[in-house]
């Protein structure tokens, strides 16, 4: 209380003074009232009081004293001053709040994304024992339905095991039609994750007998809200999905949307249904992968003894199966479909979190540099408080509050800035179709970085004038002889300048190496033409159709509609979500175990005229027509990388491969390269099949058209409505389409590029405050030297020389730092390489820029001197 | 600060001037400064006399330790003064400090005896 009182009382002096003053006159004034009462002259009554009071003046003092008692007294004081003093420069301050302020957000935001996505563990209770089980080499994930059932049934280790599936079905209330996502679960998934219902109720094993036992649906919270308007008689109601019904028998937690980081399912229904959502059954195939598979560890085991559990039935199933050979199981954590996503995102974001990290430190060089200038500037001040016996601690305590004061301010900003950005991603959906979030919501320990970061990024700026002022001698600074003297050798601060210019070469090579990369793939040859074509997103299994007549007459009825080039069909565009993987066999072949796999690659279904509407160009051979049907032979078109890998360059035209069932396809006709799975992806093979002999209820109508997209879409939704009533269907450009595949290279593109222009700010600002000091500094000596005849040539020199020259030597350290750097960076970015002309000349000729725009101002400075003027002043 | 008085280490003077404004406080129930200093001198019978420039660090000093309050007021002769009133802790630091002023009077008499 009192303590409040007192800290209260530091603050507002003002006031407290004002406060004091009144009573002391009114006490004076009181004894005034009595002497005169007593008889006294007013004259002699006023006299006699004053006299009796005493030392009024030095009331204020001991009263403040009294409140001195408080440690905090003195830092009030401090910080009182050292408010006076950023005011006094609001220039300086300024730049340093706003480079500390965006240094400290981009690290904010970072290491919350950081956080997020890689840090923060699944939101489940007992998430340290979670684990999923993956293969052995990484981003082989899945697993197939009969070696989950065998490592649950088989294992010793684990309190549970679940799986669970990602898929999606048209859902239609007699009402409405939609497309919803949703996880396939077992019974025992919501129990081991321990997860309660909203209300109504889960699923478990008991509902599991069998195959399309257990026709019921969870619907998300989410979902159930946007879709049935939050109406709990829901509960109990039969749906169909896929034509199917399915009772809806409970509401999932608001929070609950499984364990995979991103990914917000509509609803959740039993596994052992799948074959009415997926049109086929992976329930007893070990072939059929596609499922993950997690599992809780039982209390005081290991991760270490449950993956040699695992691995014991492995290798027993592989022996079994053949299917199952070279099984292995390796347990990683959940959250980001296993590691396929965690781990490069990791390292992306491990490498912009340095980058970012070298921002701020090059930020607080800044600052460094410029609190040295300024305790020197300020030497004769700090030299006479020295002089009259305030102690170095104390001066050192105030600067030290200067620069914590600005931290603090920049810290709070940059925290309010990053908190406003990473409210905007929380709550941004970047694509439509595909039910992603990306949480980030700050918490504690987010909150937590910034304040230390800010702590820190004011103690050591505010550390590096110390050893000015312990060096200082009081006496030759007040003669004024030091200042001019000291400039003329190599610096401390010269030394931090260089490193921070440094900092910043390397971290603009970094960026405009990583951009390079990221432009080249975002440029690269995808084997496929997205411009103008319009894409038409179905699954015919949603509406329970025979699947050919109706893919038949979409493409006849499409190819009809205004302004078509062409029209095609494939089950899934190479680089969309989807996608299948398939082995081929030489012919010949009759083992056919993983090990007799001559190759690995896509497999897509299309229809004749894909190939012409997505412009992938045709090599050799020709392209499928309607009479590659189940009456025909099987057929395929491969594209080049498998032709070298399975026939060693020479044509294969004619020649023919197997599949693992046995089947034998000829190939007439060879397709260039392209992309796949990701923009990274090194040259994968690929196989194209007819879609008539590859029967596939995936499907999607690509469009190729001089009219806009607008008017292609809605006559495509009319031709929709006319042709299959209640199919649920999206519609849109393939570049919008390849938004998501795109998108992490777009949002690392923009990283990088906000990072490349952080550092160019700050090495302008760096160099400007050392080109304008120095100006400053040797403003009499540029007089003399005007007065005396000097061309503008050699003054410039004189001003600029040592800035330039730090410069130069800062990118250059910084360039070749930046080289090495960059070999970390190719891990991460596509095609990330340093020797790229462009990227050589594009830093030197940004560091070029930098040097003349930060050199300007204070060059034009040196020469607006006008001698006579500054003679007049020192005189 | 006391004239009048001997001469003491600091603290114990400050203690004894702390010790007469609570006193004093404690039976005039709310007085402005000047009067604190008026009813001292009128309750020792004119012997102590408070430097009266002295007196308002001691009032801010206590009321910064929460033993006195104080509040704006107005005299019977319509002047505005501030008044100031024991609080709850004050009442227990007054009898703290009569405690100790009695020791310490008692050590000092026993020593002027001894000598």
């Amino acid at each position: 209380m009192s303590l409040y009182r007192r800290v209260a009382n530091l603050f507002c002096r003002a006031k407290l003074e004002r406060d004091i003053d009144v009573e002391l006159r009114s006490h004076i004034q009181l004894r005034i009232d009595d002497n005169i009462a007593a008889g006294m002259a007013p004259e002699e009554a006023r006299r006699d009081a004053l006299l009796r009071f005493g030392r009024r003046n030095s009331f204020m003092e001991e009263a403040r004293a009294a409140d001195t008692a408080v440690v905090l007294d003195g830092m009030a004081r401090d910080i009182r001053h050292a408010a006076r003093q950023v005011r006094k420069s609001p220039d300086f301050a300024i730049t340093a709040i706003v480079t500390l302020a965006l240094a400290i957000a981009a690290n904010v935001v970072v290491f919350s994304v950081l956080n997020a996505l890689v840090l923060r563990a699944v939101n489940v209770a007992g998430s340290d024992r979670l684990f999923q089980v993956v293969n052995k080499n990484r981003g082989n994930i899945s697993q197939s339905y009969p070696d989950y059932l065998d490592y649950r049934s088989q294992n010793t280790t684990f309190r549970d095991m679940a799986v669970y599936r990602i898929g999606f079905a048209g859902l239609s209330t007699g009402a409405a039609a939609y497309k919803c996502w949703l996880y396939e679960v077992s019974g025992s998934y919501f129990g081991m994750l321990g997860v309660k219902p909203e209300f109504g109720r889960f699923f478990d094993s008991h509902d599991e007998r069998g195959p399309n036992s257990a026709p019921y649906i969870v619907l998300s919270d989410a979902f159930w809200r946007s879709h049935f308007g939050g109406d709990r008689r829901i509960i109990g109601k039969t749906v169909d999905l896929n034509k199917q019904p399915f009772t809806i028998i409970g509401i999932a937690p608001r929070e609950f949307h499984g364990i995979e980081q991103f990914f917000w399912p509509d609803l959740f229904l039993p596994i052992v249904n799948e074959r009415q959502i997926e049109g086929f059954d992976f329930l007893s195939n070990r072939f059929s992968h596609g499922s993950f598979v997690i599992g809780m560890l039982k209390p005081g085991v290991s991760a270490q003894q449950a993956s040699e559990n695992l691995n014991a039935i492995a290798h027993t199933l592989a022996k079994h199966y053949k299917a199952d050979e070279g099984l292995y199981a390796r347990l990683v954590n959940p959250g980001l479909f296993g590691d396929q996503i965690g781990e490069p995102a990791r390292g992306f974001l491990s490498a912009i979190m340095i980058m970012t990290f070298l921002v701020l430190v090059a930020a607080c060089m800044n600052l460094a540099g410029i609190f040295a200038a300024r305790a020197s500037d300020r030497g004769r001040e700090l030299a006479i408080r020295l002089a009259i016996g305030s102690s170095r601690w104390h001066i050192l305590r105030q600067l030290l509050t200067e620069a914590l004061l600005v931290s603090l301010i920049g810290g709070a900003a940059g925290t309010l800035v990053a908190a406003f950005l990473l409210r905007t991603l929380t709550y941004w959906q970047p694509f439509g179709d595909f039910p992603i979030h990306v949480t980030v919501i700050p918490d504690p320990s987010v909150y937590a970085l910034a304040l230390a970061l800010s702590l820190l990024s004011g103690i050591l700026p505010g550390i590096f004038p110390a050893r000015q002022i312990w060096s200082m001698d009081a006496t030759q600074v007040m003669k004024g002889g030091a200042s001019t003297t000291a400039f003329r050798r190599l610096s401390w601060r010269d030394l931090l300048l260089g490193a921070q210019i440094a900092v910043c070469a390397l971290l603009l090579t970094a960026s405009l190496v990583a951009l390079r990369g990221m432009d080249r793939s975002l440029h690269a040859a995808f084997g496929f033409q997205p411009q103008g074509v319009m894409l038409a997103n179905t699954d015919l299994n949603m509406a329970g159709y025979p699947h050919l007549t109706v893919y038949k007459r979409m493409l006849e009825e499409a190819a009809r509609l205004p302004g078509v080039i062409s029209v095609g069909a494939i089950n899934d565009t190479p680089l969309s979500s989807g996608g299948d993987n398939t082995t081929a066999y030489r012919e010949g072949t009759t083992d056919f175990r993983p090990s007799n796999v001559v190759l690995a690659g896509s497999e897509y279904a299309v229809s004749p005229g894909y190939l012409q509407t997505a412009q992938t160009h045709l090599l050799a051979g020709r392209d499928f027509t309607w009479h590659d049907d189940d009456k025909a032979p099987k057929v395929a078109i491969v594209n080049e990388t498998f032709a070298r890998k399975m026939f060693g360059g020479s044509n294969p035209v004619g020649r023919r491969f197997a599949q693992g069932d046995g089947s034998l396809f000829q190939i007439v006709g060879v397709v260039e390269d392209g992309k796949y799975n990701f923009l990274t992806e090194h040259p994968t093979p690929a196989m194209f099949f007819p879609v008539a002999q590859d029967p596939n209820s995936d499907m999607t109508l690509l469009v190729r058209s001089h009219m806009p997209p607008a008017e292609t879409a809605a006559a495509l939704n009319h031709m929709f409505g006319k042709v299959a009533p209640d199919l649920p269907f999206t519609i849109q450009s393939w570049q919008d389409g390849l938004a998501l595949v795109l998108f992490p290279a777009r949002a690392a593109t923009v990283t990088l590029g906000v990072m490349g222009l952080f550092a160019a700010v700050l090495a302008i600002t760096g160099v400007f405050g050392m080109a304008a000091y120095s100006v400053s500094k040797r403003k009499k000596e540029f007089g003399i030297r005007i007065a005396l005849g000097t061309q503008a040539m050699q003054l410039m020199r004189a001003a600029l020389a040592r800035p330039l020259l730090l410069l130069l030597c800062g990118s250059a350290i910084g360039l070749t730092l930046g080289v090495f750097a960059s070999r970390l960076l190719s891990e991460i970015v596509y095609e990330a390489t340093p020797r790229d002309p462009i990227v050589m000349s594009g830093v030197i000729v940004a560091m070029l820029l930098v040097g003349i725009l930060a050199t300007w101002v204070p060059a034009n400075r040196a020469m607006g001197i006008d001698p006579a003027a500054l003679l007049r002043e020192e005189a | 600060m006391l004239l009048g008085s001997a001469t003491m280490a600091k603290n114990d003077l400050q203690g004894t001037l702390d010790l007469l404004v609570l006193k004093t406080l404690l039976r005039t129930r709310s007085l402005h400064g000047y009067g604190i200093v008026r009813e001292i001198q009128r309750a020792s019978d004119d012997l102590l006399r408070v430097e009266e420039g002295s007196l308002y660090p001691a009032l801010h000093r206590m009321e910064q330790c929460g033993w006195i309050a104080s509040e704006w007021g107005v005299t019977e002769a319509n002047r505005k003064a501030k008044y100031y009133k024991l609080t709850a802790s004050g009442r227990k630091q007054l009898q703290a400090a009569e405690q100790d002023f009695q020791e310490l009077v008692k050590g000092v008499l026993a020593l002027l005896r001894y000598a």
